[in-house]
């Protein structure tokens, strides 16, 4: 069963190799030069140790002493040195190109390709993860990436080209070091087998310590209200005490690695030195030669004692890759550029027909929904909070799809429409305020681009943000910061709606638009809103059932579904769940 | 820096044997070139011909010398985790019991979050440079200077190049790293930004879309993008000159050493077994000096960590207890009291409370209103001495809290703060916080207060029913009412709710609210709230405005001469109740 896996799972990375080669495709003459000139310097390097081995043959004793010879065979050595430098400088440059050109492509990629996806990907995805992938797991690729390239590819010449030459040299010499090398390959193999377990445990342990560092230092302030601090240590202790446990153990494993393949080298290096000393006594060898085994075999085991290193990465950075075309492979929105554009003209009739929605196949939620709005009405959203609400936005903006019947806009089947002439226009206030990481300025003309600085001070006077912006070090070019960062809550709701004022969309949509402001801006900002709504559609999801009462239409929302319709006055004459929900704010 | 010392000294034989024997496996490591060159120079050129035992006699001693260094490196690998891990461990909870110690003016100021990656990864960090030290700092610049007195030992006029050659080595690997550390730096920063940027754009979904705005987007992040490749490319070239650098000037000094050692051969002051030792040595000397580099690298990230960890430490907590005594209240004093407070919290220009004075009477109910920012929940934080008031004093049961142990103070008071946490375990464990020894009769007395025995009997673990992490697997409601019935569970003396109604919707608030008033008699309530359906019928109410008390009084009586509280209402209730 287990082999069945792993062939699954070759299938899987055979198709993400194949993947990845793809994108490195358009790189391909990098990739040939690189190699070719891998090829060359390990060549070189490897041809070094002859000519000093050469060099040594000349020392034959006291007096005997070819200068003749060595001076031209330490010219040659000098040029080759540094032939192989630069060749090694310019086959690392292309391998950065290559590297870090790939990795952009693919971050691109991923966040154009983000960008026409169906909202679902980004609700049902927490931020952090589709985070992960477009940052981390590209960051790691990038890494593994690099990594196979500069020491994959020239390991692998390197440990061929060192064997080929040690075998002509001398093939039983060679021999000795085929045969003792894999030891590191196989002790390295058993610690890794050793510690894997060690390391699972200790990264477990860590995971129950971050999330009880998470929680009690995090709600550090609930702690202390409840004096919890007593049991909290006691927890921690526990916890503390068995992570220094399993880490020791883990951390001593994995750090004996480098000192066992160390002495494997140095068996390597004594059964060269024995082996080829014997040989040479023999007069099957030079000193000379002898001295270029002994370099090769510190160089061959370099390569060989990294490579197990390297094919982790490499593993993992396939695995990080594998997650990244994951994303890629999620459907796009179908383009939709050949569909029909609203102008700007638009009246503001919307009608629902018919409508039926759910967020999970199987799960109804919004079923046959009715909805007619004449132009310029003013139509009220309540219910109690995951009542849907936010739902019917959704659908409106064409956030989500209808899975069946249809809404139209000036008559017209939103399916029909271009999104992006759909969304335009509509002018919509969220709750959450979501500000650029840009200035003020860019952030109220984020809707029109292209409009005037006067045009941004006049919409920022509307919603009565001029001052404070004014206040601030930069005026208008003040930039915000991440999250709106030096703004409050309230700023920050004050621009989101001065960003819709300088739109003047011929619909509106508030969500609780007004929620954090306080009061007595409240009713100022009520006042501009209710000069913006007249003679255009508004949709106002409110909390505060007193500021909907004169609303033309009031759907109230319970499970997802409209569960009463009508004006204030016919929905309290109704005397069901509005009736219930109006009285209960004065219920004592 | 001061730190790391002490905790290093609760390890002093783990902190001393682990470099001890480091440098013993090093001193063999450098005797094996001159182990090689006897073999050379005794037993193939030997004086009287070659010398077969003599090989098989120096090759035992290499593969002994490679048995006794192993068993060096390991046990010195064993001290150093013992030693890093403890470290580690030591200052983890010491750190964990400084920031129990702190207060809320401090958890402001330092921030929960960046408390959380210090606990962690910066300490991880500092263990990886624990280990890392005590393995190579003594080793690497060991094997450097040996390998140097070394070759001065086999041949003086050899140990010039090597003179020569170390510095000019140490040059370049230290200054490409030291080049290249602010490139990295850079380079992470524009990472950050690429990533700011993503998050951003993830966040803002629908507003983007809502704009049409992904065209611009999209242009944005390529040009991010750009900017990081550009960066990469750069730093990326830089260290890539290291390795062909490097190679270069040791093969140089090996060009070097075999001229110089050439002419020794030649007068017979040194053998040709000696000249391939000195090559051996110029190769290890490469080698541990990009060990070093690295360790530089890793040492100086470390310190970064300890640094930011010995900020912790200093920060004091700003709110102490005197002592630890019970000190019986003052017979006939009011609940609670408010004797001109006045608070700026750390660093903020402007005080958040300016001269409040009112008092609370036993078993009274007081409401508390105000927009956002306006100092209400600045106002109840002083009671439990979550602050400290910068002016004036607040008491309780006739004493200032100030006089209380921690313990006892806030034993008396059950606050529901803003945000609704809730710990990971048992819905009873998590009750318990109010009080250890809580019986299930006295919970589930609490939750039924709490508008929360409906849901919790709905569940089949019932109280058994284990809470994810947050509360994640309960809605905003369901928290919100379980943690109102922790602080119920506590049967506290002084009960604070701070606006933590939020996310109930009307009907069940109302029913909280008389169930408070039914069923918690004696207990004195404070409810702070935006909505003024929740606080209406309170004995008293406060309407606060920037940080100052704007009135006090019953709903009718504020109606008539609060203009701020008039205010509130019109625009949250309606004609018929304003009236009422």
């Amino acid at each position: 069963m287990s082999k069945n896996v792993n062939t699954k799972n070759g299938e899987a990375s055979r198709e993400t190799i194949r993947r990845v080669l793809l994108m490195i495709r358009p790189y391909m003459p990098l990739v040939i030069l690189s190699l070719v000139l891998a090829v060359i310097s390990v060549a070189l390097t490897l041809y070094a140790p002859i000519i000093t081995g050469k060099a040594i043959d000349q020392m034959i004793g006291a007096g005997h002493v070819n200068f003749e010879a060595i001076m031209p065979l330490m010219l040659r050595f000098v040029v080759i040195i540094a032939a192989t430098a630069v060749i090694q400088w310019l086959m690392n440059v292309c391998n950065n190109k290559i590297t870090y050109n790939v990795v952009k492509d693919m971050r691109v990629r991923a966040f154009n390709h983000l960008q026409n996806m169906p909202l679902k990907y980004m609700d049902s995805n927490p931020t952090g993860a589709v985070l992960n992938r477009v940052i981390s797991d590209v960051d790691q690729f990038s890494d593994g990436l690099l990594m196979g390239f500069t020491q994959l590819f020239s390991g692998v010449v390197t440990i061929v080209g060192t064997l080929i030459i040690m075998f002509v040299l001398k093939f039983q010499i060679a021999l000795v070091v085929v045969l003792l090398t894999p030891l590191s390959l196989f002790v390295a193999r058993f610690i890794a087998k050793r510690t894997y377990d060690m390391f699972q445990l200790q990264s477990d342990t860590r995971g129950e310590m971050t999330s009880l560092i998470d929680e009690m230092v995090g709600n550090q302030k609930i702690v202390q209200a409840f004096n919890h601090q007593d049991d909290a240590m006691e927890q921690f202790q526990a916890i503390n005490g068995n992570l220094r446990r399993c880490s020791q153990t883990a951390v001593f494993y994995s750090s004996l690695t480098n000192p066992c393949t160390r002495f494997v080298n140095g068996l390597v290096y004594a059964g060269v030195g024995i082996v080829g000393s014997i040989i040479a006594i023999n007069g099957g060898i030079t000193i000379g030669i002898l001295s270029s085994f002994l370099s090769y075999a510190n160089q061959y085991t370099k390569p060989f004692n990294e490579i197990s290193g390297v094919i982790t990465e490499l593993q993992n950075a396939l695995a990080c890759a594998g997650r990244v075309f994951e994303l890629l492979d999620e459907r796009e929105q179908e383009d939709d550029s050949d569909q029909l554009s609203l102008g700007h003209d638009v009246n503001g009739s919307v009608e629902f027909r018919h409508v039926d929605f759910s967020y999970i196949p199987g799960i109804p939620l919004m079923e046959d929904v009715n909805i007619k709005v004449l132009p310029g009405q003013r139509v009220a959203i309540v219910g109690p909070t995951g009542c849907g609400k936010s739902t019917l936005i959704n659908l409106l903006m064409r956030f989500y799809d209808v899975d069946s019947g249809t809404i139209s806009v000036d008559g017209t089947s939103t399916m029909n429409l271009n999104r992006n002439s759909l969304r335009s226009c509509f002018g919509m206030v969220l709750q959450e305020t979501w500000l650029k990481n840009a200035s003020i300025r860019d952030n109220i003309a984020y809707g029109k681009p292209d409009a005037t600085y006067e045009e941004v001070v006049a919409a920022a006077k509307a919603v009565h943000a001029d001052s404070f912006i004014r206040r601030l070090p930069d005026g208008y070019h003040t930039v915000l910061g991440e999250d709106g960062g030096i703004l409050s809550q309230r700023q920050k709701q004050l621009l989101c709606i001065a960003r819709v004022m300088l739109k003047l969309p011929p619909m509106l949509i508030l969500d609780e638009a007004t929620s954090s402001i306080d009061t007595r801006t409240e009713q100022r900002i009520q006042r501009a809103f209710a000069k913006l709504m007249v003679g255009r559609t508004s949709f106002i999801v409110a909390h505060r059932l007193s500021t909907i009462k004169e609303c033309d239409q009031i759907l109230v929302m319970n499970d997802g579904a409209i569960v009463e319709q009508g004006t204030h006055e016919e929905l309290l004459a109704m005397n069901g769940f509005y009736k219930e929900l109006y009285m209960s704010q004065f219920a004592h | 820096m001061r730190h790391i010392l002490k905790y290093l000294k609760e390890f002093k034989k783990e902190s001393i044997l682990a470099p001890l024997f480091k440098m013993l496996e090093a001193l063999f490591d450098l005797f094996i070139p001159l182990v090689v060159a006897s073999m050379i120079n005794n037993g193939i050129n030997g004086n009287g011909g070659s010398n077969m035992s003599h090989i098989l006699v120096m090759g035992s001693i290499m593969i002994v010398l490679g048995f006794v260094g192993l068993a060096c490196s390991i046990t010195a690998q064993f001290y150093a985790a013992r030693a890093a891990v403890g470290v580690s461990a030591r200052m983890r909870e010491d750190l964990f019991a400084h920031i129990n110690k702190l207060g809320y003016a401090e958890l402001d100021t330092i921030g929960t979050s960046t408390l959380i990656t210090r606990m962690t990864s910066d300490i991880n960090q500092i263990q990886n440079g624990v280990n890392l030290v005590l393995r190579l700092f003594l080793r690497s610049p060991f094997i450097v200077f040996g390998a140097l007195i070394m070759a001065f030992i086999v041949s003086p006029r050899a140990g010039l190049v090597f003179l020569v050659t170390i510095p000019i080595l140490s040059v370049i690997v230290f200054g490409i790293m030291k080049a290249s550390i602010p490139m990295y730096t850079a380079v992470q920063r524009q990472l950050d930004k690429v990533l700011g940027t993503t998050r951003e754009n993830l966040i803002g979904v629908r507003v983007v879309r809502a704009f049409c705005r992904q065209k611009d987007e999209m242009a944005a992040f390529e040009g991010e993008s750009e900017a990081l490749r550009k960066q990469q490319m750069l730093v990326g070239n830089l260290s890539a000159a290291m390795n062909p650098l490097t190679y270069v000037v040791v093969n140089l000094g090996i060009a070097a050493i075999i001229l110089v050692g050439g002419y020794q051969v030649n007068d017979a002051s040194l053998e040709s077994g000696d000249v391939i030792a000195l090559v051996n040595y110029m190769s290890q000397i490469l080698v541990e000096l990009i060990k070093l580099a690295n360790l530089i690298i890793t040492v100086t990230k470390s310190l970064a960590c300890v640094k930011r960890i010995d900020e912790v430490f200093l920060e004091q907590p700003s709110v102490v207890q005197e002592h630890q005594f019970m000190i019986p209240a003052v017979p006939g004093a009011p609940k609670l009291e408010f004797r001109d407070v006045s608070f700026t919290y750390k660093n903020a220009k402007e005080p958040s409370l300016e001269h409040i004075s009112f008092s609370v009477h036993h078993g009274e109910t007081i409401g508390i209103i105000g927009s956002t920012g306006s100092g209400k929940t600045s106002l109840v934080n002083m009671i439990p001495r979550f602050y400290d008031a910068t002016e004036g004093k607040v008491l309780v049961d006739g004493r200032d809290v100030r006089e209380y142990s921690f313990g006892q103070l806030r034993n008396k008071i059950g606050i529901v703060p803003q945000k609704a946490v809730l710990f990971k375990g048992s819905i009873r464990e998590n009750m318990r916080w109010g009080r250890a020894l809580a019986s299930d009769r006295e919970i589930y007395s609490a939750l039924e207060i709490a508008q929360a025995k409906d849901f919790v009997d709905a569940k089949k673990e019932g109280l058994d029913f284990s809470v994810a992490q947050g509360g994640r697997n309960l809605s905003g409601g369901q928290r919100q009412r379980l943690t109102i019935a922790r602080a119920l569970v506590k049967k506290p003396e002084i009960l604070i709710l701070d606006d933590s109604a939020s996310a109930l919707d009307y009907a069940t608030d109302a029913r909280l609210r008389e169930a408070l008033e039914n069923d918690t008699q004696g207990a004195t309530t404070l409810i702070v709230s935006q909505r003024a359906a929740s606080i209406m019928h309170a004995d008293r109410i406060i309407v606060m405005e920037d940080g100052r008390v704007a009135g006090i009084g019953t709903h009718r009586e504020l109606l008539e001469d609060c203009q701020v509280y008039r205010e509130i209402c019109m625009s949250q209730l309606s004609k018929e109740e304003l009236g009422a």
